[in-house]
């Protein structure tokens, strides 16, 4: 690799002086899944890594009555592997646990997987459909960004020179909520995804209507996508198949996607609307306890 | 230069580190333990994996700095002296390796998931080695092999337990559980 200094700081401070110092010639180091992948195939040129692991903010999981807050350096290991956590928050789990191995789940973190900013990130649309939020902190203080609105490019966000993501705040879920999410990958484990979906409903109490749902798919287009209209429409019509094949032809509609060694435009149209009937099933079983 | 304070295999090491040296590199070339191995260096073989803090990790994508306060197991660490581990010997008596490059990734990821996973089934033990490629066995030789190794495990408590309940029966335990071992040397398919 080429060679580079290691800065460690303790503090959210620290990192930000650290990383307005050396601009764009420094990178954030969480798990290095991506990182060190791309460093070591000479995407930077890196006078700087900066390690966020040894800042508390970063590596802590906070679970109360607003919500759930990940710092934005926790392995996903530790995501999963928290029974409050999967209980409450089943969309994030089902991407947490599907990240590579067990080696890279060990050490990568859903901040990493938003802050690479890739298509197909497995984490981004889970986050997007359960109303995430990243906080950031930078040299003119701390902002809020809707996860649905960090990504602006492949590999591109809304991060400015300085800036990075301390935390990743969501919600708390009624109890008639639910979300899932799904991707397609020729093999078992350990592949990118050709689409993935990620949905979440949120029911009346009967149970039977949706007051809310979201979706969002991965890898058809330069960003994760928020499918605002067939997410919308859902809102008010019954939780049964004909609401569910009408919003998974409504998401198919929303893809953007290019033909490309994984994967061509028509199946990838074709699996987006399959996924997406299958994680709102899902989601809807997960809302009503099943 | 980063200087690192770190436990390998049980024994502390302190050392000096270039800041863009992988964990892999540093450990095979200042530490001098050359058992984690190099395959794809982006982490999709697992061949260099080691424990971290009690978490498999493939060394490749780590810095060698991060191992500063940290404790680390390689291959290396897994035999005792008087006996391979379990894992070891069942993979010699499975002959769940042919060109061996993938061999010490897959006994340490094996050992740890053994750890806290003593009676892993199939499914799960293929789920968890997922993260480790082998080109040469096509795999079912190393399954078969990992839940040997959990019957042995699970033979060598049962007989540790009954020395621990009967403080006397120390001398006929033993024993015991060095045949489970060595029979199996006897009976191994290889050569
Ligand atoms: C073998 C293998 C399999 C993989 N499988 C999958 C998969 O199935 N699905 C998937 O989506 N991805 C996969 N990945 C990619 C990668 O593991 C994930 O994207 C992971 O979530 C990245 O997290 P990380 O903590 O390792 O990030 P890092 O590599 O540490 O960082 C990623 C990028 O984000 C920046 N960054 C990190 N943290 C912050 C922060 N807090 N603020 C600002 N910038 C930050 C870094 O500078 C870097 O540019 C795989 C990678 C490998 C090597
Ligand atoms: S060399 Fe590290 S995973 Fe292949
Ligand atoms: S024995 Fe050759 S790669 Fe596994």
């Amino acid at each position: 690799m080429h060679p580079f200094a290691y800065v460690e700081p303790k503090t959210v401070k620290e990192a930000v002086a650290a990383l307005s110092k050396y601009g764009d010639k420094a990178r954030p180091l969480a798990g290095g899944t991506d990182l060190l992948v791309q460093t070591r195939a000479g995407r930077f040129n890196l006078d700087a890594v900066v390690n966020l692991k040894k800042i508390p903010e970063l590596m802590s999981v906070k679970l109360d009555a607003n919500g759930l807050e990940v710092g934005a350096a926790v392995p996903c290991y530790r995501v999963y592997e928290d029974p409050k956590v999967s209980a409450a928050f089943p969309g994030l789990i089902d991407a947490a646990s599907l990240i590579g191995g067990i080696q890279i789940q060990s050490r990568a973190s859903m901040g990493g997987n938003l802050c690479n900013s890739s298509p197909s990130a497995d984490a981004t649309c889970p986050m997007i459909v359960h109303n995430g939020v990243a906080v950031i902190a930078g040299p003119k203080g701390t902002r809020k960004v809707a996860i649905e609105e960090f990504c602006t490019g492949p590999g591109k966000n809304a991060l400015a020179a300085g800036e990075f993501v301390v935390t990743l705040q969501f919600p708390k879920p009624s109890p008639t909520f639910g979300a899932a999410y799904e991707r397609f990958i020729p093999r078992n484990e350990m592949d990118i995804a050709v689409v993935g979906v990620a949905s979440s409903v949120t029911l009346d109490a009967a149970g039977k209507t949706i007051k809310n749902a979201r979706i969002a798919l991965a890898a058809v287009g330069p960003i994760p996508i928020y499918a605002v209209a067939a997410s919308e429409w859902l809102k008010g019509k019954p939780a049964n198949e004909a609401s569910i094949a009408q919003a998974a032809a409504m998401a198919k509609a929303a893809a953007r996607p290019i033909t490309d060694m994984r994967g061509t435009i028509e199946q990838r149209k074709h699996l987006v609307e399959v996924l997406a009937r299958r994680t709102l099933t899902k989601a809807i079983e997960r809302a009503r306890g099943k | 230069m980063v200087h690192v304070k770190t436990t390998i295999n049980g024994q502390p090491a302190e050392f000096l580190v270039p800041a863009y040296l992988s964990l892999l590199d540093t450990i095979r070339e200042v530490v001098g333990l050359t058992g984690a191995k190099e395959g794809c260096l982006d982490g999709n073989c697992g061949a260099c994996t080691v424990i971290l803090n009690g978490r498999i990790v493939d060394s490749c994508l780590v810095l060698g700095a991060e191992a500063n306060g940290g404790e680390i197991t390689t291959v290396e660490g897994l035999a005792t002296p008087d006996a391979l581990h379990p894992l070891q010997q069942a993979f010699l008596e499975e002959a769940a390796l042919q060109c061996g490059i993938c061999t010490p990734g897959f006994l340490v990821s094996a050992a740890a998931l053994l750890k806290r996973e003593p009676k892993a089934n199939e499914q799960r033990i293929r789920h968890w080695l997922a993260g480790n490629l082998c080109r040469c066995t096509g795999y079912d030789k190393i399954v078969r092999a990992v839940i040997k190794a959990e019957d042995m495990s699970s033979q060598l408590s049962k007989s540790k337990a009954k020395v621990a309940a009967k403080p006397t029966a120390k001398s006929s335990a033993s024993p015991k559980a060095s045949s489970v071992r060595s029979s199996g040397r006897s009976g191994s398919g290889r050569k």
